[in-house]
C-alpha cells in the first residue's frame, strides 16, 4: 500500500491503496466519485474517460503510481469549464442520453476534441469519438451536439 | 379511438386512495389478477402509482425499469396529459418489485416484446384521468360549486368567477373524495403532451455524473464480489487452490456457488473492486468437463447444414408443398444464409446487490424481470418473496439481456449474500464475464427454396430454419413441444402472399445458453426475408419499393403505411452520387411497421453508411423524440450484426471472444451519419418502437452492397468485401 496525493476537480484527495489500482476505481471506491464508469478494463469502450492534465485519458488502464501530480478533472468536475457548460447543454438540448452509462464517458471525450480543435469536421469527431461505445446507439445525436457545442462557443 | 385503446385497467384493478400524513393524495391500484398463481389479493402501499404533495409536486411510479428506452419519461408524460399537471413538478421514480406493477395486460412486471406503452397506455391515462376528476371534485365542494363548471390545467383547478386553486392545495381533500366510476378521456385534438416533442426527464443527470445506476449503489460495509465462471457451461469446480487469492489484503471470503446452467464457480469477496478482480485472477482452479457437450462453432454449423438441407417441424404449411418442383431451375433460387451467435453488451456490465438478513432479504438491481429475480432470489435464500424487498435500480442498457427467465445472476448474489449473512454485497460481472457468459442470440442457418412466376412474383416458397429455442425449459414454451415461435417470427407469419408457403423449424440442443437479443427472432428472419424480396425485385427488374407494395398483404396495413411514407420521404434515392447505391428493407414487428432507405458506399471494403430514411407506423406516436431516438439507436444496434467483430464464437466448448477488443458493437464511424425518422400519422393504440427498427438495417444495407458490388451477402458479420 502507498499513499498518493491527487487533485480531483480542483481539491486535494489523499488515498493509500495498492499502486497498481487504476485511476477509475480509485475515483468510484476510494473516493466515491461514481460518475465516471467502468465499461471494460481495456481501455477499449471510453466509458471511464477523465482528463489527466487536460487530455482525454481511459482511466481503466492507468495505474494510480502512474498518474503523478497531473490534475484530474472528472463529469462532476466538468461543470467548473465554460467549454463542459456548452457540451452538457448541447447533450441535453438535443436529448442525447438512451441509458446514459456511457455519456460521462463521451462527454469528457467531446470536450477535450473542442478544446483542442473548436471547429471539428465529422472526420475529427470520428477520429476523437472513435474509441467511444455508445450501445443505445446515440451516435447521430452525440455528432449533432458536438457541432451545435461547437457553434455555441462560437 | 380503436378498440384496443379501451383496455387498460382490467375489471378486476381498483383504485383506492388515502390522504398522506403531510396532506397530499395518494393513488394506488387494488389488484385482482385471477391468472397469476403466486398472487393472492395483494393491497399495495397507498402512494403506489401517484403521490401529489402539498408543494405541488407530483411522484410518479414507473412500473418498468427504465434502461433508455424511455419509458420513464413516457408513462409519466401519459398521466400528466390526462390529469392535466404542471410537466414541470412531475418526478418519476421506478417502482421495486411488487404485484401491483404488474402488466396489466401480460400479467408480469416486466420490460419486452416493446410492450410498455401499448399495455400501460391506458393504464396510466386512466390513473390520470381519476385523478384529475378527484382534484375538481374536491375544488367544487370548496368552492360549492358543480364539478361541471370546473375545468383544469397545468396543475390548476378553475371555477366560477375567477376562482382557482393550485392540486397540491386541494391534494388532501381531493383524497376524501370518491373514487369516480368512469371516467371521459381525452380525445387526441385534447392531448396536451401525448404526441408532442418532450424531452427525456433524466438527461441532466445522466449528463453529470450524478445519476446513479445499479453498479453506483454504496451501502455501508458494503463489499464486492466476483465468481470465477466455469471455461465451460455447466462445468464444476473439481479442485481450486486459493491460498494466493487469500494473501491478498482486502479479501474477506472465498467459497464455491452454483453456476447456472447446472455448474459451479468460485466466488471472492473482497472490500474493493480492483482487491477481488486480482484475487479472482491469482485463483488456481480445476474443473470437471466429463460428460459436458462442448459446443464448437465449425462443428455446429456442419451440423446445421445437414438439418438445413431436411424438412423440420412446421410451423405453416400453405398451399402445395411440392409445387416448387414443378417450376423449372433456371426460375429458382436456392439460398443458404448463417448468422452467428451475438452477445448483448449492455454498457452497464451486469450487477446484483443483496443483504441477507436471515428472515428478509434486499435487492439493489436493474431488471427487466423484478418479480422472477426477486422469486429466484427468495428461492435460493429459502424466503417467500414477500420478504424480498427488490429495488429497481436505474439500468445502462440491457436489449434483452436483463431478462433472464433462470434469474442466473440473481442467483448467484444471493447465494453469495447468504454465505454473508448481514453483509451487503455487490456481484459483478465483468465485462470478460459478460461476453463469454453466455445467454447469446443463437446462431442460425436458414435455406430457402423460391420459384417464382412469369410475372416475376415468388409463387413456391420453402424454407427450413435451424436454430435452439429461447424458450425450450422456460415456463414460456410452447405447450408439448413443438416450434418456438421465436425461432420463426418474421418469416411464418410474413406480410408478403406467397400462395405456396411452407416454413419448419430444427431446434437443436446445444450447451450454450442464449437469450432474446432486442428484436429477437425478426433479427435473423428479416434479413433473410428482406434481402430475397431485393433480389427477387432485381431480377424482376422492378423497382424495389414497388416491388413489395404489389407483394404485400393488402391487410398489412400499418407496414403499407411506413412503405408508402417511405417511398415519399426517400426521393433522394434517384439522385445519388457516383459510388453510392440505396438499400431498401421494411419489416414488421411488435405491431408495428417500419420501413428505411439506407445510402452506402464502401469504404476500404467495409460499408459506409451515410443516411438512412425511416418510416414508421406505430400507431398514436406518444413522444416523437423518443422515437426518433429509438429509431436511431435501434438502426445502430442491428448494424452490430455486419461489423467485423460482430460474432461469438465456440472452439472446443470455450467461447473465443472475451471483451470489446474481439467482440465490439459499432462505434460513432460504423454507425449512420445521419438519420431521419417520418411517423406516419395515426390514433391507432400505440404499438412498440424499442425493437421495431433494430431488423431493417442489416438488409437494407446488404441490399445497397448488393448494387455496388454484385454480390449477395449471406453469412454474418460481413467479412471484408
Amino acid at each position: 500500500m502507498e499513499t498518493y496525493h491527487l487533485t480531483v476537480n480542483g481539491q486535494r484527495r489523499e488515498v493509500t491503496v495498492d499502486p497498481s489500482t487504476p485511476l477509475l476505481w480509485i475515483l468510484r471506491d476510494n473516493l466515491k466519485m461514481t460518475g465516471t464508469k467502468y465499461g471494460c478494463g481495456i481501455s477499449a469502450c471510453g466509458a471511464c474517460t477523465v482528463h489527466l492534465a487536460g487530455t482525454a485519458t481511459r482511466s481503466c488502464v492507468v495505474p494510480i503510481s502512474r498518474v503523478g501530480d497531473r490534475p484530474i478533472i472528472t463529469i462532476e468536475g466538468i461543470e467548473a469549464d465554460p467549454v463542459g457548460r456548452a457540451v452538457r447543454n448541447a447533450w441535453v438540448e438535443h436529448d442525447v442520453v438512451q441509458c446514459g452509462y456511457c455519456q460521462s464517458g463521451q462527454i469528457m471525450t467531446a470536450v477535450a476534441l473542442l478544446k483542442q480543435t473548436p471547429k471539428p469536421t465529422d472526420a475529427n469527431i470520428e477520429e476523437s469519438m472513435g474509441g467511444n461505445i455508445c450501445r443505445c446507439g446515440t451516435y447521430v445525436r452525440i455528432r449533432e451536439a458536438i457541432h451545435d457545442a461547437s457553434r455555441q462557443l462560437k | 379511438m380503436a378498440t384496443a385503446m379501451q383496455t387498460g385497467l382490467t375489471r378486476r384493478t381498483f383504485f383506492q386512495v388515502s390522504a398522506s400524513a403531510i396532506g397530499g393524495l395518494m393513488v394506488s391500484l387494488y389488484l385482482d389478477l385471477p391468472l397469476l398463481a403466486q398472487d393472492q389479493k395483494v393491497k399495495s402501499p397507498p402512494d403506489a402509482f401517484i403521490a401529489i404533495h402539498p408543494d405541488g409536486n407530483i411522484i410518479i411510479q414507473v412500473n418498468r425499469l427504465e434502461f433508455g428506452q424511455g419509458v420513464s419519461t413516457a408513462l409519466p408524460l401519459v398521466l400528466a396529459d390526462e390529469l392535466d399537471a404542471d410537466w414541470s413538478q412531475v418526478v418519476p421514480e421506478l417502482a421495486p418489485a411488487a404485484d401491483v406493477y404488474k402488466d396489466p395486460i401480460r400479467g408480469m412486471q416486466m420490460v419486452g416484446g416493446s410492450g410498455s406503452i401499448s399495455t400501460s397506455f391506458m393504464q396510466y391515462r386512466e390513473l390520470g384521468a381519476r385523478t384529475r376528476a378527484m382534484l375538481i371534485a374536491a375544488a367544487a365542494k370548496r368552492w360549492g360549486v358543480s364539478p361541471d363548471a370546473c375545468s383544469a390545467e397545468a396543475g390548476v383547478v378553475h371555477g366560477p368567477g375567477g376562482k382557482s386553486a393550485k392540486y397540491g392545495e386541494l391534494a388532501s381533500d381531493a383524497a376524501q373524495q370518491p373514487v369516480p366510476a368512469t371516467v371521459t378521456l381525452k380525445e387526441p385534438a385534447q392531448f396536451r403532451l401525448i404526441g408532442k416533442t418532450t424531452k427525456r426527464l433524466d438527461s441532466r443527470a445522466k449528463c453529470d455524473g450524478s445519476q446513479k445506476f445499479g453498479l453506483d449503489v454504496d451501502l455501508p460495509g458494503m463489499l464486492v464480489a466476483l465468481v470465477a465462471h466455469p471455461p465451460v457451461f455447466g462445468a464444476k469446480v473439481k479442485s481450486v487452490d486459493d491460498a494466493a487469492t487469500r494473501k491478498l489484503t482486502g479479501v474477506k471470503d472465498v467459497f464455491e456457488v452454483p453456476v447456472a446452467p447446472g455448474g459451479s464457480g468460485v466466488a471472492v469477496v473482497a472490500d474493493k473492486f480492483w482487491t477481488t478482480k486480482q484475487a479472482r485472477d491469482r485463483l488456481k482452479i480445476d474443473w470437471e468437463l466429463a460428460g459436458l457437450q462442448l459446443a464448437d462453432s465449425d462443428e455446429l454449423w456442419s451440423r446445421f447444414r445437414e438439418l438445413g438441407r431436411t424438412k423440420g417441424m412446421v410451423a405453416i404449411a400453405r398451399g402445395d408443398e411440392t409445387a416448387i418442383d414443378h417450376i423449372p431451375e433456371s426460375d429458382r433460387i436456392i439460398a443458404q444464409f448463417e448468422f452467428p451467435y451475438l452477445a448483448h453488451c449492455p454498457m452497464e456490465p451486469l450487477n446484483t446487490t443483496v443483504r441477507f438478513d436471515g428472515d428478509k432479504a434486499e435487492v439493489w438491481a436493474g431488471s427487466q424481470l423484478q418479480g422472477v429475480d426477486q422469486m429466484a432470489i427468495a428461492q435460493t435464500l429459502g424466503l417467500k418473496p414477500a420478504q424480498v424487498t427488490f429495488h429497481t435500480e436505474m439500468a445502462g442498457g440491457g436489449f434483452g439481456r436483463r431478462a433472464v427467465i433462470d434469474s442466473h445472476v440473481q442467483r448467484e448474489a444471493a447465494a453469495i449474500a447468504q454465505h454473508l449473512k448481514g453483509t451487503p454485497v455487490q456481484l459483478i460481472w465483468t465485462r470478460e464475464d459478460d461476453v463469454q457468459g453466455g445467454y447469446y442470440r443463437p446462431m442460425h442457418l436458414h435455406r430457402v427454396e423460391i420459384g417464382i412466376g412469369s410475372n416475376g412474383m415468388p409463387v413456391a416458397w420453402r424454407h427450413v430454419i435451424v436454430g435452439q429455442s429461447l424458450l425450450a425449459g422456460t415456463p414460456f414454451a410452447p405447450k408439448g413441444g413443438g416450434v418456438d415461435p421465436a425461432v420463426v417470427e418474421g418469416v411464418a407469419d410474413t406480410p408478403y402472399s406467397v400462395a405456396n408457403f411452407h416454413v419448419s423449424a430444427h431446434q437443436p440442443t446445444i450447451n450454450v445458453p442464449v437469450l432474446w437479443w432486442r428484436s429477437v427472432g425478426n433479427t435473423h428472419t428479416a434479413f433473410v426475408m428482406e434481402t430475397l424480396i431485393d433480389e427477387l425485385a432485381t431480377r424482376a427488374k422492378m423497382d424495389e419499393i414497388e416491388y413489395r407494395r404489389r407483394l404485400l398483404d393488402p391487410k398489412a396495413s400499418k407496414l403499407r403505411a411506413a412503405v408508402d411514407l417511405l417511398a415519399e420521404k426517400a426521393v433522394w434515392r434517384n439522385g445519388l452520387p457516383q459510388g453510392h447505391a440505396v438499400g431498401i428493407a421494411c419489416h414488421y414487428s411488435f405491431e408495428t411497421g417500419v420501413a428505411c432507405a439506407a445510402d452506402v458506399s464502401l469504404d476500404h471494403s467495409r460499408p459506409r453508411v451515410h443516411r438512412v430514411t425511416v418510416a414508421v407506423d406505430l400507431g398514436l406516436a406518444v413522444n416523437p423524440l423518443t422515437i426518433e431516438s429509438q429509431v436511431q439507436g435501434g438502426l445502430t444496434f442491428g448494424l452490430s450484426q455486419l461489423v467485423p467483430k460482430g460474432a461469438i464464437t465456440l472452439k472446443d466448448g470455450r467461447v473465443e471472444q472475451r471483451n470489446f477488443d474481439t467482440y465490439a458493437p459499432p462505434y460513432i464511424s460504423q454507425a449512420p451519419l445521419a438519420v431521419d425518422v417520418h411517423i406516419v400519422p395515426s390514433t391507432q393504440a400505440p404499438s412498440g418502437i424499442g425493437e421495431p427498427p433494430v431488423p431493417v438495417i442489416a438488409p437494407a444495407v446488404v441490399n445497397a452492397l448488393a448494387k455496388l458490388t454484385g454480390k449477395r451477402y449471406r453469412t454474418l458479420p460481413l467479412a471484408s468485401l
